[in-house]
C-alpha cells in the first residue's frame, strides 16, 4: 500500500512538469496547444534512444529539453509567422511529430535493466544509493520537478515573465509597448514543449521503456491537473499557480490510480482519464454556480 | 511631428462592398499640438489613427514620423514613438496583474525585457507619485488587480501608463466614450493637465462636441474621409459648440439623414 502511494506521488511529480508546461500554455497564454500529445513522447523517444546509444541520462535529460524546445518553436511559427489559428498549428506539429517519434525510436523501445537511468546512475546512487529503487525514483523526480518549479517562479518574476503573463491577459499592451507579441507567444510554447518533452523523458526513464501511443490523451491530463489546481486553490492567493499545478498533477493521478485499484481493466485507462475530466469541469461549473447564489442571496 | 501624406485609403479593393475611404488625404500635426478630432460615424476618424499606429495598412501614400517615412514599419515598432490610450478602459493594461506589475511594464517600455527581475523597489514612490497625481487614490492600491477597480479608474491608470516613458505623440482614441459623464469629465481634466505637463503632442478623437471645443489647441472636423474644418489658436477659442453643431447639422443633411 506504501508502496503504491509512494509510486502514485512520483508519476504525480513526473507529469507535473507537463501540466507545468500546459500552465504557462492554458492558463498564461490562453492558447490551446495540442502540441503536448507530441512534444511529450517526443521527450521519451529522445531519451530512449539515446540511453541505448549509451549516453549520459541526465544530458539525454537535457537534449529532449532541448528536443521539446524546437518542437514548441514549430508551433509558435506556424501560428505566428505563418498566421495559422492556434488549435490548428498545435493540432499539425502533433501529426507531424506522431511519424518523427516513429522515426527515432520505432513503435516500442525498451531500456535494458543494464542501461542506468537518472534514478540509477552512479552520481544518483552515491547520494541516495541507501533508499530502495522505489523510494529514489520519488526523490530524483521530486528534486527535478522542484527545480524547474522554482526556476519557472523565479522566471515570471522577471521582465520577460511579465511580458508573457501580459501576452495572455491583454496582448494589445504588449504591442503599446512596443513588442512583438507574436515573439512573446512563441517564447512561451518553447519553454512549455521543453517541460513537456522533459516529462515525457524522465517518464521513460522511469518506466524504462517508450512506446508511440504514451503521447496520446496527455493534453487532457495536464488540462485536468492545471484545473483541478488552480481551481482548487483559487481562494487561496499566496500558493503560486505552480504549486498549485503539482498538488493538482497529484491529485489527478491518484484518482486514476484509485480507478484502477477498484478493478476498472487498464484497456479503459484513457476513458477514465476522460470521463473524471469532464468530472471535474462539470464540478467546477457547478462550484462558480453555487457561489454566485451566495452572493444573490 | 506628425505627417500624413497624400494618403489613399479603400476598403474591399475588387469586391462589390469596395469602399475608398481616403483619397489624397493629408494632415500635419506640429510638435506641442493637442488636436481634438471630431466627426460623424465612418467620417474616417478611427481609421485614420490606425493609420497612423499601423494598425491597418495604406494603398498608397506615406506616413511620417519625425520626418522618416514608417510605412514599412509594423504596429508595435511604431508604438516605441506612439502612446494610446484605447476606448475600452481595459485595452490598456492587464486585468490579471497588480496595479504596480502594470506600472512596472509600462515604466520598461523602450527597454529591452530580459531576464532582471520586473519590479524595482526604488521605483515605487515615483509610481505612487504618478498615481498620487490622479486624485484617485490609488497610490495606496498598489497591489490590487487592475481587474478589480471601476472602468474610470482602469482608464485613468492607463492614461498614466501610457505617458510614463517619454513618447512623441499620445493619441486618444475616444477614451471617455466609455465612461459615466462625471468619470468623463475627471480623466478629460487629468488628461488636460498630463499632456500639459509632460508637454505631449495628442492627437484626440472624441464624440464630446464640448470636450472638442474647451481642451486641446487644436480643431479637426473630418466628414467621409476629408477635412473640412481646421481651426487653432484664437480662431479655435472664437468657436462655439453652437457653429460646430451648425456644420454638423449641415453635413448630416446633405448625407440624407
Amino acid at each position: 500500500m506504501l508502496d503504491l502511494i509512494i509510486s502514485t506521488l512520483t508519476q504525480g511529480f513526473i507529469y507535473a512538469l507537463l501540466s507545468f508546461g500546459v500552465y504557462i500554455t492554458y492558463k498564461i497564454l490562453d492558447f490551446p496547444d495540442l502540441t503536448v500529445d507530441g512534444s511529450f513522447p517526443l521527450g521519451a523517444a529522445v531519451t530512449a534512444v539515446l540511453l541505448v546509444k549509451g549516453v549520459n541520462p541526465f544530458l539525454s535529460l537535457l537534449v529532449s529539453l532541448l528536443v521539446g524546445a524546437l518542437a514548441g518553436f514549430v508551433t509558435g511559427f506556424i501560428h505566428v509567422r505563418l498566421k495559422v489559428r492556434d488549435l490548428l498549428s498545435g493540432i499539425i506539429t502533433m501529426t507531424a511529430l506522431f511519424s518523427i517519434n516513429l522515426q527515432i525510436a520505432g513503435s516500442n523501445l525498451s531500456i535494458a535493466r543494464e542501461i542506468d537511468t537518472v534514478f540509477t546512475s552512479p552520481v544518483t546512487m552515491s547520494v541516495f544509493g541507501s533508499m530502495s529503487l522505489i523510494l529514489r525514483k520519488l526523490i530524483v523526480s521530486a528534486i527535478i520537478m522542484i527545480v524547474c518549479k522554482v526556476l519557472l517562479d523565479l522566471y515570471f518574476k522577471t521582465k520577460n515573465g511579465f511580458l508573457l503573463r501580459a501576452v495572455g491577459d491583454n496582448s494589445v499592451l504588449v504591442t503599446s509597448l512596443s513588442k512583438d507579441k507574436g515573439r512573446i507567444k512563441i517564447i512561451g510554447l518553447v519553454i512549455s514543449n521543453a517541460l513537456v518533452a522533459l516529462s515525457g523523458a524522465v517518464a521513460c526513464q522511469e518506466q524504462r521503456s517508450f512506446s508511440a501511443t504514451m503521447g496520446t490523451g496527455q493534453i487532457v491530463f495536464g488540462l485536468a491537473a492545471v484545473i483541478i489546481g488552480t481551481t482548487l486553490f483559487r481562494r487561496v492567493s499566496f500558493i503560486k499557480g505552480t504549486t498549485a499545478v503539482i498538488f493538482g498533477s497529484v491529485i489527478y493521478k491518484a484518482c486514476i490510480q484509485i480507478a484502477i485499484s477498484l478493478g476498472l481493466p487498464a484497456n479503459l485507462l484513457k476513458l477514465i482519464t476522460a470521463v473524471l475530466f469532464l468530472l471535474i469541469l462539470v464540478l467546477g461549473n457547478f462550484q462558480k454556480g453555487s457561489v454566485k447564489k451566495n452572493v444573490r442571496a | 511631428m506628425l505627417e500624413l501624406k497624400h494618403i489613399s485609403k479603400i476598403y474591399n479593393p475588387g469586391l462589390v462592398t469596395e469602399m475608398c475611404l481616403f483619397d489624397d488625404f493629408n494632415f500635419t500635426v506640429n510638435d506641442g499640438e493637442f488636436v481634438s478630432v471630431i466627426g460623424s460615424n465612418g467620417s474616417g476618424k478611427t481609421s485614420m489613427l490606425n493609420i497612423i499606429c499601423g494598425s491597418i495598412p495604406v494603398n498608397a501614400g506615406e506616413v511620417l514620423i519625425n520626418g522618416k517615412c514608417v510605412n514599412k514599419k509594423k504596429d508595435f515598432e511604431r508604438y516605441a514613438y506612439i502612446g494610446r490610450v484605447y476606448q475600452n478602459p481595459s485595452m490598456g493594461n492587464c486585468p490579471n496583474m497588480t496595479i504596480l506589475e502594470n506600472m512596472s511594464l509600462a515604466d520598461n517600455k523602450g527597454k529591452p525585457f530580459g531576464l532582471s527581475f520586473a519590479l524595482n523597489k526604488k521605483r515605487y514612490d515615483f509610481y505612487r507619485e504618478q498615481l498620487a497625481s490622479l486624485g484617485l487614490g490609488l497610490e495606496d492600491k498598489l497591489h490590487v488587480k487592475m481587474g478589480s477597480l471601476s472602468g474610470g479608474q482602469r482608464q485613468a491608470v492607463s492614461l498614466i501608463m501610457a505617458t510614463l516613458t517619454p513618447i512623441d505623440f499620445l493619441i486618444l482614441d475616444e477614451h471617455t466614450a466609455a465612461l459615466d459623464p462625471k468619470t468623463a469629465e475627471i480623466i478629460m481634466e487629468l488628461t488636460d493637465k498630463v499632456v500639459k505637463q509632460k508637454k505631449l503632442t495628442a492627437v484626440m478623437v472624441t464624440h464630446n462636441l464640448r470636450y472638442a471645443v474647451e481642451y486641446g489647441t487644436r480643431l479637426v472636423m473630418m466628414d467621409r474621409g476629408n477635412i473640412i474644418l481646421d481651426k487653432a489658436g484664437e480662431d479655435k477659442k472664437n468657436t462655439s459648440i453652437d457653429d460646430i453643431l451648425e456644420i454638423f447639422n449641415k453635413i448630416s443633411i446633405e448625407c440624407g439623414n
